[in-house]
């Protein structure tokens, strides 16, 4: 099971937190600093694992990669396979790519919502439901049409239809 | 609507706007957030739904990002929830899943929405929900939708159905009694052909599987045959991890499973699955040997790969290998070694424990000396990392692997002066914990403390501290081995010490009083009339000689136990011996009289004891210093018997004390507990209140008077003795030698000589290359003859120290979500689920040899038991069953008809196979009655 799911730059800021368990906003901050504390010291080009059990408490693991400014965390248990997980993260990269074309960390930091939806559809409950990249776009796309045509109804709000009128 | 609320909808600020300022506001980034927090309390109490769910978004945002309580919003999300929008309920449902919890209010009141988003046509909404329940279902939440889950457990809709099985486990968890319900419809799944759905299941079983594997055997069958024909490897991956959790319950599966297993290690591409191939071999099917070396040869291939994932991996599986299979390690140890000066933390640290997995009775000196080595070049983790797991490894079963414990202890001293250890604490356990236990070792354990104590630059490190107590204790509880009893007592008093924590401070003073009173008796009890002390026995003849050579040579006027020994009669005449005897009652004045006003009480009452014993003896030891022979009349017998009498007191041995020591103590007939103490007053009597001292507490003038004072003793000493103090220790350091006759003629000339040695050894790579060698010698089996020395006997404890561990014993998990599964596995009328179980397997395991006519096993629903039914049930001793046996019946005729219906296409297939497809249709009837047992035939 997929504990938790962490984007955050190179200085630290977070851009993404996912637990999958509720966790208390003051405990989640201080996981996520013990975690850069750990991240921000490794050298490049060693292995993608961290001992996660001084941070996340027994039987948990940590992989984690560096893609240009952000590092993208993913903290599991022993019923997931390490290098599935690091493969996990490459697909979540390569969406969030097909997504903003050449992903980079403004578009992590402007678009909040969709990248929680993206998540979303890869990882349920802590499970990871979908790993083609493919198939998560078409669900993404979906939504974002569905959201666009709920909201398109709100543009012409009761509130603004009757300011007009009047 | 009204007014505000259209002004707010056209004037709010949006996510984006949110986001934007925070990037501008580089400095006044928490005011910002404060004031933004205030305008979304004011907007989120507004009634048009767009302004309120702006307003929530932007505060899950802040409370994903910048960590603010989003709880007092959650009624107002319930309100977004209930919009009919989509875009509004997923922003409702992303502020629930992020802030609801088990005790959150306004919980109960969501039901009715997640219900109603459940029975939505709209699949999206359906997830949202799903995704919801997932995250924040309770016990409540999960019995009351139980039914939609179930509904969507069949669901067509894929994408609806594999979220509907990953939510089952959350519910499952709340609500064990789903289990009844929903259980059926998820093993259905299994046989799902479609791979997304396939993979969720397994998934859920996995997790399942995790927390209580004996209940899931009876689906073996089912993961077999997943095992075997899934092509996709997140599946494999899955039903690998279920097959780890399950072979070491059920001998005759993991038969079963392990020539798939090594089909898929022989033949993946793909690394992830290759690893989890070669972890579930390692960990579950470590007796099948050609199964190990098959993954140990992949492991191999791991470990020389460039990626160092996938080397820190191989040397994870060769360290669960390292277990059972040692040959392993010693198979890949250039690696292993090699890989101690990997540039990445993670790997030197799995390599360190590897090369510790090596270490033996016959090479753990010199794997030890190198690694000590190694650490003293080491960043200051990794040289933690080292030195812990050395004394771990080395005391392991109480010293299991130490042959030559002076090696040892001194070991543990040299230890102890690295500059980054930090493991001081385990080495004064470990320090005194051999002390106690091991008799031969003390004249080292002393020699070893004494250059502890009397190295003024250690007491400067507090890591240190807790060494130097064990070395202050050792000193003073086995004084009688000292070569130089008053060389150690102005080590114990030396003016630094003030630097020690009180505690440790104490340890000095009383350890001070014991080598005291040590050196009083020597000189003055068993000074002319006992030759043949006590120590001479103790001494082994080594250490005794190269004593006596000393101090004909250099020392003769020594006093203390050596010379006693050596000298007998002129020791206790030796007028100087009784000088020095009175030097060393004033330093012990001088040292503690100051502490008289601690504020501890510990070390006052401490000090107070040994100044009160001085006050006792020291007339009497003036005298007989200016009478110089007159000693053994009036008083100074008296005297004689109080310092006999605390002698006696101290020279009694301390050993290792069993935890249930106390219990087994009886109280002895004679033992008056209000016994008159008046002896006891007279001693004390002569103390006077600590406000007369002279001395008061932390005086800086005193304490520098002090301080170079014994400075100076301590100069004078080690120039004396100049081969005898730190020199030596750093000579021997420097060349891991002991007793070289010392050629340097260079003075101690600094007061604080450097804790550590420069470091003169070559770079890392030789002490590698170094530690290949030495392994590789190592690891050739050996003579016994290896040493020269027979180990000392090791006190032991039995109850104690060996059986600690068998404490915890394997309990089984009977919690009610197991208990649920297996119901609905075994059936209800198979009474006590944990006994039926533990029968199973104890005849299981006893019949490992697959004789299967033979078996017993009364829940047996195999194909082969209905072809042999004649036999195998007449044999059946197990009389208690026949109810059982009874009901089966019926069943055995359908499986026969349907054998007889599928033969045909079951030809092809292997044996497992067919039974595994006459299980699954047996498993038909189980829908019907749920009650009827369903046992692994599949097993058999």
């Amino acid at each position: 099971m997929i504990k938790a799911v962490m984007v955050m730059n190179t200085q630290g800021k977070t851009r993404l937190a996912k637990f999958y368990e509720y966790l208390p906003v003051e405990k989640q901050q201080e996981l996520l600093r013990g975690v850069f504390a750990v991240l921000c010291s490794r050298a490049e080009n060693v292995s993608n694992f961290i001992d996660a059990e001084s941070i996340f408490g027994p039987d948990s693991r940590l992989v984690y990669k560096h893609f240009a400014t952000l590092y993208f965390v993913f903290v599991f248990d022993s019923s997931e396979n390490e290098l599935a997980v690091l493969d996990l993260i490459q697909v979540f990269v390569e969406t969030l790519d097909r997504c903003f074309k050449n992903v980079c960390e403004l578009d992590v930091v402007f678009n909040y919502s969709k990248v929680h939806t993206i998540l979303d559809e890869m990882i349920f409950g802590g499970q990871v439901v979908e790993t083609s990249s493919s198939e998560i776009m078409k669900a993404v796309e979906e939504i974002s049409k569905l959201e666009a045509a709920s909201n398109a109804i709100t543009l012409i709000p009761k509130s603004a239809s009757g300011w007009r009128s009047r | 609507m009204s007014g505000p609320s259209l002004m707010d909808s056209l004037f709010q600020r949006s996510l984006e706007d949110i986001i934007k300022g925070l990037r501008q506001q580089l400095i006044g980034e928490q005011a910002f957030i404060s004031k933004a927090l205030e305008e979304i309390r004011k907007e989120i109490k507004s009634t048009d739904l767009s302004t309120k769910s702006t307003a929530l978004l932007k505060l899950s945002y802040l409370s994903n990002l910048h960590f603010h309580d989003l709880s007092f919003a959650a009624f107002h999300a319930l309100e977004v929830l209930s919009s009919p929008r989509f875009s509004h309920k997923k922003i409702a449902y992303h502020a629930i899943s992020l802030s609801f919890h088990d005790s959150t209010p306004v919980l109960l009141l969501i039901t009715n929405h997640l219900r109603k988003d459940l029975n939505s046509t709209n699949e999206f909404e359906v997830s949202l929900s799903l995704q919801c329940l997932s995250r924040i279902a309770n016990v409540d939440l999960a019995r009351d939708l139980t039914p939609e889950v179930f509904a969507l457990l069949s669901s067509n809709k894929l994408y609806l159905r594999k979220r509907a099985v990953a939510v089952v486990l959350r519910v499952f968890e709340k609500y064990p009694d789903s289990v009844r319900v929903c259980f059926k419809r998820l093993v259905e799944n299994l046989e799902n052909s479609d791979p997304q759905i396939l993979s969720a299941v397994v998934g859920v079983f996995s997790e399942l599987a995790c927390k209580d594997p004996r209940s899931y055997l009876p689906l073996a069958p089912e993961f077999y045959k997943i095992l075997v024909d899934s092509k996709n490897n997140w599946i494999s991956i899955k039903v690998l991890k279920i097959f780890s959790k399950l072979a070491p319950l059920e001998p005759r599966l993991a038969k079963r499973v392990v020539e798939p297993i090594c089909d898929l290690l022989r033949n993946t591409g793909a690394k992830s699955l290759l690893f989890e191939c070669i972890r579930t071999v390692v960990t579950s099917l470590s007796e099948y040997e050609s199964a190990v070396r098959l993954a140990v040869g992949k492991v191999r291939e791991f470990l020389v790969d460039e990626d160092p994932n996938l080397k820190y991996l191989g040397l994870q599986a060769l360290r669960i290998v390292a277990e059972k299979h040692l040959w392993a390690v010693s198979e890949n140890k250039e690696v292993v070694i090699k890989s101690l000066s990997d540039g990445d933390p993670n790997i030197k640290i799995e390599s360190l424990r590897l090369v510790m997995a090596m270490v033996s009775e016959h090479n753990v000196s010199e794997i030890s000396r190198v690694l000590v080595n190694y650490a003293l070049k080491s960043d200051p983790v990794f040289c933690n990392e080292i030195l812990g797991s050395i004394l771990s490894t080395c005391s392991r079963n109480l010293y299991e692997i130490i042959v030559d414990f002076d090696w040892y202890v001194s070991l543990l001293g040299e230890m102890s002066r690295i500059p980054h250890c930090q493991t001081g604490e385990e080495i004064e356990n470990q320090l005194i914990d051999i002390g106690l236990r091991v008799k031969d070792v003390r004249p080292e354990l002393v020699r070893v403390a004494r250059d502890l104590l009397i190295d003024p630059a250690l007491l400067g490190n507090s890591f240190l501290h807790s060494v130097l107590s064990a070395a202050a204790w050792a000193s003073g509880e086995y004084v009688e081995f000292s070569r130089n009893p008053l060389e150690l007592m102005e080590a114990l008093l030396q003016p630094r010490t003030s630097l020690l924590p009180s505690s440790i401070r104490t340890v000095y003073i009383q350890s001070a009083f014991k080598v005291l009173v040590f050196c009083l008796h020597t000189c003055f009890v068993r000074g002319g009339s006992i030759v043949a002390s006590a120590s001479l026995n103790n001494l082994p003849a080594g250490v005794s000689a190269s004593v006596s050579y000393e101090s004909f040579d250099e020392f003769s006027v020594e006093n203390g136990a050596d010379a006693s020994v050596v000298h007998g009669q002129t020791c206790a005449s030796a007028p100087i011996t009784k000088e020095s005897i009175v030097n060393l009652l004033n330093l012990v004045e001088l040292a503690l009289g100051p502490l008289l006003g601690s504020h501890d009480v510990e070390v006052q009452e401490r000090a107070r004891n040994l100044l009160g014993f001085i006050d006792l003896t020291k007339p009497e030891v003036l005298n007989s210093a200016v009478q110089e022979k007159d000693d053994s009349e009036g008083k100074g017998v008296e005297t004689s018997k109080i310092i006999k009498l605390m002698h006696d007191a101290f020279s009694k041995e301390l050993g290792p004390v069993s935890l249930s020591a106390q219990g087994k103590v009886s109280l002895p007939d004679g033992l008056k507990l209000k016994e008159n103490l008046g002896d006891l007053e007279m001693i004390c009597g002569d103390l006077e209140p600590p406000s007369s001292n002279a001395f008061s507490f932390g005086s800086s003038y005193e304490q520098k008077d002090g301080l170079s004072f014994s400075n100076l003793q301590i100069k004078e000493d080690s120039e004396q003795t100049n081969e005898s103090t730190s020199l030596l220790a750093e000579h021997r350091k420097r060349h891991g030698l002991y007793y070289l006759p010392s050629g340097k003629s260079e003075l101690v000339s600094n007061d604080y000589p450097p804790a550590n040695d420069p470091i003169l050894q070559g770079d890392i790579d030789d002490n590698a290359d170094n530690l290949v060698k030495l392994t590789a010698e190592s690891l050739v089996p050996k003579r016994k003859s290896n040493h020269g020395k027979p180990r000392p006997v090791v006190v032991k404890l039995d109850e104690v120290d060996e059986k600690h561990v068998a404490m915890k014993k394997p309990e089984s998990r009977d919690d009610s979500l197991s208990g649920a599964v297996r119901d609905v596995l075994f059936g209800c009328e198979d009474v006590p689920p944990t006994l039926s179980q533990s029968n199973l397997s104890n005849k299981l395991s006893s019949k490992r040899k697959g004789k299967e006519k033979q078996h017993t096993d009364p829940h047996a629903e195999s194909k082969e038991n209905v072809i042999d039914d004649g036999n195998s049930s007449l044999r059946r001793k197990d009389r208690s069953h026949g109810k059982e046996r009874r009901h089966r019946s019926p069943r055995k005729k359908n499986a026969e008809e349907r054998k007889e219906t599928n033969q045909k296409e079951k030809e092809k297939s292997r044996r497992h196979h067919g039974r595994h497809k006459s299980r699954q249709r047996a498993e038909e009837p189980l829908k019907v009655s749920a009650q009827t047992p369903v046992i692994p035939d599949f097993l058999l």
